[in-house]
């Protein structure tokens, strides 16, 4: 995997990589450009052929989304996650799907929940699971998802929550 | 609470459109006419629920009640995970259908929803579809925490936390998840309180078809069928 990154790195603008675990890499493409050679790259000539996920990170203080595309060499059992970054505030995507099909089902999902755009996928547009939703995509950190719940639904009275650590310690050492 | 942000403010002002195929549209015929077709007042009755009075003789209405109690047949309608609690009731072990109680696959066939756990707004709008379909007299129970209070999902931007305000409810049957024999003893309460005529979820529904309404529309918005669906 070392080695792939190595060659990788003269060609395309990699950050540092995550050795996670054996069989698991992940590494920053910090050139948004790059990013579909390096998929079509690494699908037909280094063997990554199946997109496992695509999924996003929202990193609200940076800033940035951050796209994962995980992808995997079934022969060699060897998974790599490319990530790329976004700016928050244009969160326009490139899309993959004629790279991988399945891709786009992932960009119709990241549209709804994250309200990251990816002009040109089929029906990215088209409600995923939500229905007749107007306010912030729901995964958005700065979408308080408790209290649009407390501004939405009405709450039964007497309802009651325990802290789990004064519970058991309580529980445990009754006399303090 | 801790973990709220207070400024969160939710958006009450867009509304949703309506679905292209709903809105009004108008159809010129071969011979010059135009017809304005509106889809969600032309295909559908428009007439609300009614109240079902009950007998005036006490000894008749109490007979109604005991026949009623004794035919309990349930829609085959499984939301959130109690569905699965359901399926031993089916069973050579629990056998429900030695009280009466059986499973059928249409609205139009069954008079108990059974409500099986937690109810998405999604879901919500399916299951208000369903039961304004189911024949009168009916009954609603809600099986679980997240019918009563929300339960786990009492911050879920998604999941509605009374279903009470929704649909009338009959009985509650607490748990998470409630087991078999939870819901045998719940049928049984049910079964009472059909003889003791308190079974009178679908008039509540009737008298109070406003507040429902209002309240179902408060967290559907793409509300995109008729207003009672028979």
């Amino acid at each position: 995997m070392r080695e792939l990154i190595e060659r990788l790195t003269q060609r395309y603008q990699l950050g540092a990589p995550t050795f996670q675990r054996e069989g698991l890499t992940f590494v920053d493409l910090t050139a948004n450009d790059q990013l579909r050679s390096i998929l079509l790259e690494l699908r037909d000539k280094e063997g990554f052929t199946h997109l496992t996920l695509l999924t996003a990170v929202d990193w609200l203080e940076e800033g940035r989304f951050q796209l994962t595309y995980l992808l995997n060499n079934r022969a060699a059992n060897q998974t790599l996650g490319v990530r790329v970054f976004l700016d928050r505030d244009v969160a326009v995507g490139e899309t993959i799907h004629d790279i991988w099909p399945t891709a786009e089902t992932y960009q119709r999902e990241l549209r709804e929940m994250f309200g990251i755009d990816f002009p040109g996928s089929p029906r990215v547009n088209d409600e995923f699971i939500l229905e007749g939703w107007t306010d912030l995509p729901p995964y958005r950190r700065d979408f308080d998802t408790l209290a649009y719940s407390q501004q939405t639904f009405r709450d039964r009275p007497g309802r009651a929550t325990t802290d789990p650590r004064a519970h058991m310690k309580h529980k445990l050492y009754p006399e303090g | 609470m801790k973990d709220m942000d207070k400024s969160f403010k939710k958006n009450t002002e867009t509304e949703f459109p309506l679905r292209e195929e709903l809105r009004p549209y108008t159809v010129t015929a071969p011979d010059g006419q135009v017809i304005e077709v509106d889809p969600l007042k032309d295909y559908f009755c428009e007439e609300p629920p009614k109240v079902h009075r009950k007998s005036y003789v006490r000894i008749v209405e109490d007979f109604y009640n005991w026949a009623r109690a004794h035919s309990l047949w349930i829609l085959g309608f499984g939301t959130g995970c109690g569905a699965i609690e359901m399926r031993p009731l089916m069973t050579p072990r629990f056998d429900a259908y030695r009280y009466g109680i059986q499973w059928r696959p249409t609205p139009r066939q069954a008079n108990l929803m059974v409500i099986s756990g937690y109810l998405s707004v999604k879901t919500l709008k399916r299951a208000i579809r369903a039961y304004e379909q189911m024949p009168s007299p009916k009954y609603v129970v809600g099986l679980g925490s997240c019918t009563i209070n929300g339960g786990m999902y009492w911050d879920s931007y998604n999941t509605i936390k009374r279903l009470d305000d929704y649909l009338p409810v009959d009985l509650y049957i607490a748990g998470c998840m409630p087991r078999p024999e939870a819901l045998l003893a719940g049928f049984m309460d049910l079964k009472k309180l059909i003889r003791r005529g308190e079974g009178e979820g679908a008039n509540r529904y009737a008298e109070n078809f406003d507040w429902y309404k209002e309240n179902q529309k408060a967290v559907i918005k793409d509300w995109d069928m008729p207003e009672y669906n028979w």
